[in-house]
């Protein structure tokens, strides 16, 4: 009681200090944050705005305030917006198909056995120690002509002859599902590490079927895990590049919005429409990104 | 004691000094958080509006040379573009021109890519800085750019006495007619590639004979073709009888008839893929069975053990589509007459026979055939290496594009890669 009462009039005088010095720590992230987030962001919308150069060579910009530009993205590019976006979904829910499972079975079943649990756990994340680039290479030699995967698809006629698995949106999403599920699993993992099993008895002990034990307790108690694994996982795939393509697993077919920025970036030299679509990109998955966690009910996350 | 107004040595630094003193920046607003940002965005937005659109007066100017004091130059290089000794440690011409001249070369082969390479440089070059690399081997139609924005040097003919081994064929490009700032290093074949025994298997014949031959059902789902354009486009606008070295014949209207066509033979499936150099991946494991392709990468894939000798290439008679890497000295390089000494080195006939022998694309050096007669008999018989007068008059030089019509072709080229 005595220390309590002791402290409680110095807390109070040193107040103005503290914040301050809570003032000074921060300074080293707010200068960060607006070196190396605001800076280039608001670079991206100013180049996002200019205009050609009048009579001007290839990728010559002047600064300007051409708002037009989005409109003439968004006309040139819905479909492969579209597309990221549906594509991101997709591979999305499969990883949380998949990782579900993995994650419950490491969190939950092999708890009495830690062994095991870092076996699986190192299982889970070996990939992420060769290179991603690597891996969908390995993959791209996977899918290919005479691969015994597209073999064994023809053989069981699940393939027509003529057909083939490169360049396909199967393969393109069964790449970025793959790519993406280690986000997935570890932050499941971690959710499901804590859930209390005693909770899962007690629904069998007041005659709770085991399927009602799951969507009632453990799914509404993993909601945390979920959230952040999904967004984990679709916030990157939207963007990513790769996977789709040409040179890996993609084709024309398959270009996403990361593919299409690139090219106008690097290739046509368009910076005002690549900046478009990146502030485009960046707003929609704040957008989509705040419509899901207010569904789904995870504010304090945030 | 240093006069204040004096501006930094650094050119970029300069340049924002410059640019700070004419809108009178106090300190207090440069710190205003926001507000400074803004105006140091605004700095940031005005670099690449301000990149000189070929006028004489903003290019920027050659550096000073160094090349009598420090006996070194960096030449970044194509991957595979050098010989190689047998077990792959040395690079045998490369290393005879350091004792023979006395020059360090550091060579670098992170040349990758042209518009990525240029993306990454071309700030700089605008200002006139070193880019760390004093040499560079870009393809002409972006050796072309360089050269019209200024951020090529000028080289001294004086220093390469073994000009006069550069073949014919190889002057007269429109933006450097006698080449003045770039020389070839090696020459490029467009043309068809194909797969000798999975030909066979699916049409019965023994080798394509024209480029309509790649649009046969038989093939649907396993034709490549290159995704630089000028390959691509021209060998399909020859078969159709446009002659592509020829403004009026290869106008923009031609140009957007063949890229429909392109387009076409994508959604019928007739063409799989649009590929740059990887393309020689889906040729090794059989993905592919044909396509339009580098010659180069042809000889380099009958020569490895996995796919010895299992593909031919051939021009058709149409024609197919010639083009070279060129030496470029950029802007703001020091020791261009070192890179001089090393243009010289490579243009004698016997390192070149040498050097084409090893990277299998056409030497752009008169008399290296000769030598290559006396080095290995066999290979100079190789139409890919060392093509006969017959062979070249069948390759034909994309025309260059003025710089409007660079946007507009390749902005519908890439609307074919994005498959829009």
């Amino acid at each position: 009681m005595a220390q309590v009462a002791t402290r409680a009039p110095r807390s109070a005088a040193g107040q103005p200090k503290k914040s301050r010095i809570v003032l000074l720590l921060l300074l080293p992230g707010m200068i960060y944050l607006g070196l190396f987030f605001i800076t280039p962001f608001a670079s991206l919308i100013t180049t996002s705005l200019q205009a050609p150069v009048l009579g001007g060579g290839i990728g010559q910009y002047q600064p300007g305030l051409e708002f037009g530009n989005y409109g003439f993205v968004v006309n040139e590019y819905m479909e492969q917006i579209v597309r990221s976006f549906v594509y991101a979904t997709i591979a999305t829910l499969l990883a949380l198909a998949f990782s579900y499972p993995i994650a419950y079975f490491i969190g939950v079943r092999a708890r009495k056995h830690p062994v095991l649990q870092g076996l699986m756990l190192t299982l889970v994340i070996a990939p992420f120690f060769i290179s991603f680039l690597l891996r969908t290479f390995a993959w791209k030699e996977l899918f290919g002509q005479d691969s015994w995967i597209s073999n064994l698809l023809r053989d069981s006629a699940i393939l027509a002859q003529d057909q083939y698995l490169l360049g396909t949106p199967i393969v393109v999403i069964f790449g970025l599902t793959y790519n993406f599920i280690p986000f997935m699993t570890l932050p499941l993992y971690t959710n499901l590490e804590r859930l209390d099993t005693s909770l899962l008895e007690a629904g069998s002990d007041l005659y709770a079927k085991p399927t009602s034990t799951f969507w009632k307790v453990t799914f509404p108690l993993s909601l945390p895990g979920i959230t952040s694994g999904t967004l984990l996982t679709f916030i990157p795939i939207a963007g990513d590049y790769v996977t789709a393509s040409r040179s890996f697993l993609g084709s024309p077919n398959t270009a996403m919005l990361g593919n299409v920025i690139e090219s106008n970036y690097l290739r046509i030299q368009d910076y005002p429409s690549a900046s478009a679509l990146s502030v485009m990109l960046m707003a929609a998955i704040v957008v989509l990104v705040s419509i899901y966690i207010r569904r789904t009910g995870t504010e304090d996350l945030l | 004691m240093k006069d204040p107004n004096s501006l930094p040595k650094d050119p970029m630094m300069a340049e924002l000094v410059k640019m700070a003193r004419r809108q009178q920046l106090t300190r207090r607003t440069a710190l205003a958080g926001a507000a400074g940002t803004v105006t140091a965005l605004g700095l940031a937005a005005c670099a690449p509006a301000s990149e000189p659109g070929g006028t004489a007066s903003e290019a920027p100017t050659a550096a000073v040379d160094v090349s009598d004091t420090e006996k070194v130059l960096t030449w970044d290089n194509w991957t595979e573009y050098m010989d190689l000794s047998d077990d792959e440690t040395s690079r045998p011409t490369l290393e005879r021109f350091e004792v023979q001249s006395g020059i360090k070369v550091e060579y670098l082969e992170t040349y990758l890519d042209n518009d990525e390479y240029f993306a990454i440089v071309k700030d700089q070059l605008a200002l006139g800085q070193d880019i760390g690399v004093d040499v560079i081997c870009p393809t002409e139609w972006m050796a072309a750019r360089y050269v019209s924005n200024g951020y090529a040097q000028k080289l001294d003919a004086a220093n390469i006495p073994n000009k006069a081994n550069l073949a014919p064929a190889y002057l007269g490009a429109s933006y450097d007619p006698n080449r003045d700032f770039t020389m070839p290093y090696q020459g490029i074949l467009g043309g068809i590639a194909y797969n000798k025994q999975l030909y066979k298997e699916l049409t019965g014949k023994d080798s394509p004979e024209t480029v309509e031959d790649l649009w046969a059902d038989e093939l649907n789902g396993r034709v490549v073709v290159l995704s630089e354009m000028r390959d691509t486009v021209g060998v399909i606008a020859l078969s159709e009888g446009i002659d592509i070295s020829s403004e009026s014949s290869f106008n923009e209207d031609a140009y957007m008839n063949i890229i429909d066509r392109v387009e076409g033979l994508y959604a019928d499936g007739k063409i799989r893929n649009i590929e740059g150099n990887e393309y020689t991946k889906g040729f090794r494991n059989g993905d592919y069975v044909a396509g339009i392709v580098w010659s180069g990468d042809v000889v380099q894939m009958n020569f490895s053990k996995r796919t010895k000798d299992m593909f031919g290439f051939f021009l058709p008679e149409s024609g197919g589509t010639i083009s070279s890497d060129v030496f470029t000295v950029p802007i703001g390089a020091t020791h261009k007459k070192n890179v001089e000494q090393l243009i010289n080195y490579y243009y004698d006939p016997v390192n070149a026979a040498e050097l084409a022998k090893w990277v299998n694309y056409i030497t752009p050096v008169a008399g290296a055939y000769e030598e290559a007669v006396k080095l290995d008999p066999a290979l100079a018989e190789n139409n890919l290496i060392f093509p006969s007068a017959d062979f070249l008059t069948r390759t034909h030089a994309f025309r260059a594009l003025n710089s409007q019509e660079e946007q507009t072709f390749s902005t519908a080229w890439q609307r074919i890669l994005l498959g829009a």
